[in-house]
């Protein structure tokens, strides 16, 4: 029993739920105000839409690319709501249509032309910005009603934002860790040279992937115009950086197609608490970034050793 | 037509061969179409303008095109947050005193200095790609920076603020510098030990450190040049700017990048040249400038600047790497 436990294998697994219960803990003893309903909703609240960008970029890390422009689009995604789809829903719906199809033909573009992800996506960000800027220039908008609706919404017994992380974890890992398609989906990023041998299109698999990471990106934008009610083109900068270190938190490796949508939802939500945690202590906010940075760097440390220990046997 | 016959066209076919003249190409082509459009301030002015910024972009360039260099997954995304602490640090130590201008210097270095071991010991250490090395660290240096530079109104010294904007016909001073700069680089890419280190990386590293290549050191070396330069480049631009202020970083990490990609460089790395961070460079700033005079607003320019660059970086993706 205590063989398996601690099994590399199972200890990076995991590791991400365990920071997120040690930093819980930290929290609740710290305020114990925090352990209700309410607290946790507070808290939590702001995780959704950081969870659903964080799978988004997922999604891209699982076929070995990196999205740099994430945090823009759901800026984007964040200014369409707020403003096209609440006066003229047809083209608010066309304009997070056509989002989606931009994200799929970026696919296509990076791998027909072998083209460096991190280049055309730090392009991209520059494009969703603007178009951002041209729909919305000043801060403002409003939300429309069922999304605030959903978004508000008090759930009995469990907060919402717990039900809503569960739902989004439960139903990414089965459809990428459970089905057929997931593993070759996974596969191409773990070797892709056998996925084609094996008569997979390596551009349809690229292409599914990054509209998969366009429609949660949208996703997290109107979720959290639903929790902000007004939209600003700069609303989500910070997603950018934060959905990597989410990811790579919850154990998503970077090369190999090693991803666990899970432990991403995990990851988002410990970046998400480890602010709260900060201004518990009455630490300055300037300091909410270094610790994203530490706390990264922790959990990346404490994986190397589990690496190292493996590597002994 | 046989070469014998001309001898203009072997020169010209071999420099039409080389990758960074199309960043000069792109860079005179927007100018030209900037001209016509700016009365009151000539042609001269807006390449003086021109010369001047793209100083900033060149000097992070440089260290960012060698470390793109040796091979996939490596980029230096501390670069932002390295400028803003650097230029952070210097500009409080020198108070604005003239006196205390090369104590500033050598605080700036050092920061770089810093910055660049922890990078590579974080890449080695832990056995994690630069890319979230990079990035993890650069959380923790622009925090430092910002807990650091809070409420920071300190004007530069006198003496190295006006260094920074000297002009010698209509040429800025710092430019030809960073010209030498660039040049002394050049020589160390092509015809150093380490300069051809980092390309044999780039190209194969296996292969590299089986021909006996001190890989770890010349990796080392690299990242730490990033950071140095990149807290050179902090240092300067805050003394250009008449301060430092916490986001001054901010647009170098797109720009850093672009540089290289557009001035011809491989981004699978071990092909690299410095002509081409100097034209990317002009480029880059002359397309903001024709933009702005057109009378563009800011998003149509933000539109445009990123599918810019994506049409850049897609026609030079095709090109086979020259071996």
């Amino acid at each position: 029993m205590t063989r398996v436990l601690l099994a590399p294998r199972t200890l990076r697994a995991i590791l991400p739920a365990v920071s997120l219960a040690l930093l819980l803990a930290a929290i609740f003893w710290l305020q114990p105000r925090t352990m209700s309903y309410t607290g946790l909703n507070l808290m939590l609240n702001l995780a959704i839409p950081i969870a659903l960008a964080t799978i988004a970029q997922m999604f891209v890390l699982c076929v070995n690319e990196l999205d740099l422009s994430i945090g823009a689009y759901v800026g984007y995604v964040a200014c369409v709501t707020a403003t096209w789809l609440v006066d003229n829903p047809p083209l608010g719906i066309a304009a997070l249509l056509a989002g989606i199809l931009v994200y799929a033909g970026l696919g296509a573009l990076i791998h027909l032309r072998n083209l460096p992800s991190i280049v055309v996506t730090l392009g991209m960000s520059f494009v969703w910005l603007g178009v951002a800027v041209l729909i919305l220039p000043r801060p403002g908008g409003t939300s429309p009603e069922w999304i605030r609706w959903l978004m508000k919404l008090h759930t009995p017994v469990v907060p919402f934002p717990i039900i809503a992380a569960t739902v989004i974890a439960v139903v990414v890992h089965v459809a990428l860790m459970r089905t057929a398609y997931g593993s070759i989906l996974r596969g191409a990023g773990g070797n892709p040279r056998a996925i084609d041998r094996a008569g997979w299109s390596l551009l349809k698999i690229k292409v599914v992937m990054f509209a998969l990471a366009g429609l949660f990106g949208m996703l997290a934008g109107m979720a959290l115009i639903g929790l902000t009610t007004s939209g600003d083109a700069n609303i989500a900068a910070r997603y950018t950086l934060l959905s990597i270190a989410g990811a790579i938190l919850g154990g998503c490796e970077f090369v190999g197609g090693r991803v666990s949508p899970a432990g991403a939802v995990i990851g988002a939500i410990t970046l998400t608490l480890a602010g709260s945690f900060l201004s518990f202590l009455r630490i300055s906010p300037d300091w909410q970034i270094g610790a994203t940075g530490a706390i990264l760097i922790l959990v990346l440390a404490l994986r190397a050793l589990i690496n190292r220990a493996e590597e002994r046997r | 037509m046989s070469a014998a016959r001309n001898p203009l066209a072997r020169p010209l076919a071999r420099l039409l061969e080389k990758p960074w003249l199309w960043a000069f190409v792109g860079a005179t082509l927007v100018w030209l179409a900037t001209i016509p459009f700016t009365p009151g301030r000539g042609a001269g002015d807006v390449l003086t303008a021109a010369f001047t910024f793209a100083t900033f972009f060149v000097i992070v360039g440089i260290g960012q095109m060698f470390v793109i260099t040796l091979g996939p997954g490596n980029v230096d995304l501390s670069i932002p947050a390295t400028i803003t602490l650097a230029g952070s640090v210097a500009t409080k130590l020198m108070d604005g005193q003239d006196a205390l201008i090369a104590l500033g210097f050598v605080a700036a270095l050092g920061c770089g200095l810093a910055v660049g071991a922890v990078n590579y010991a974080l890449i080695r250490a832990l056995r994690i790609p630069p890319i979230i090395a990079t990035l993890s660290s650069s959380f923790l240096i622009q925090s430092t920076a910002i807990a650091y530079g809070r409420g920071l109104r300190i004007k530069p010294p006198p003496m190295l603020a006006e260094f920074t904007t000297a002009r010698i016909f209509g040429m800025p001073v710092l430019a030809i510098c960073v010209i030498l700069l660039a040049a002394v680089m050049a020589v160390v890419l092509e015809r150093t030990i380490y300069g051809r280190s980092v390309i044999a990386i780039g190209q194969n590293q296996r292969a590299a450190r089986l021909a006996g290549i001190a890989v770890d050191r010349t990796r080392l070396a690299t990242y730490v040049m990033s950071a140095l330069f990149a807290s050179l480049c902090g240092y300067l631009l805050a003394a250009f700017s008449g301060g430092a202020s916490l986001n001054m970083g901010e647009e170098y990490l797109l720009a850093s990048i672009a540089v290289v990609v557009i001035g011809g460089t491989s981004v699978a790395g071990g092909f690299a040249n410095l002509p081409g961070l100097w034209g990317a460079a002009l480029f880059l700033f002359l397309i903001v400038t024709m933009l702005n005079t057109y009378g563009l607003g800011a998003g149509i320019r933000y539109v445009l600047t990123g599918l810019i660059i994506i049409a850049v970086i897609t026609a030079a993706g095709g090109r086979k790497p020259l071996r």
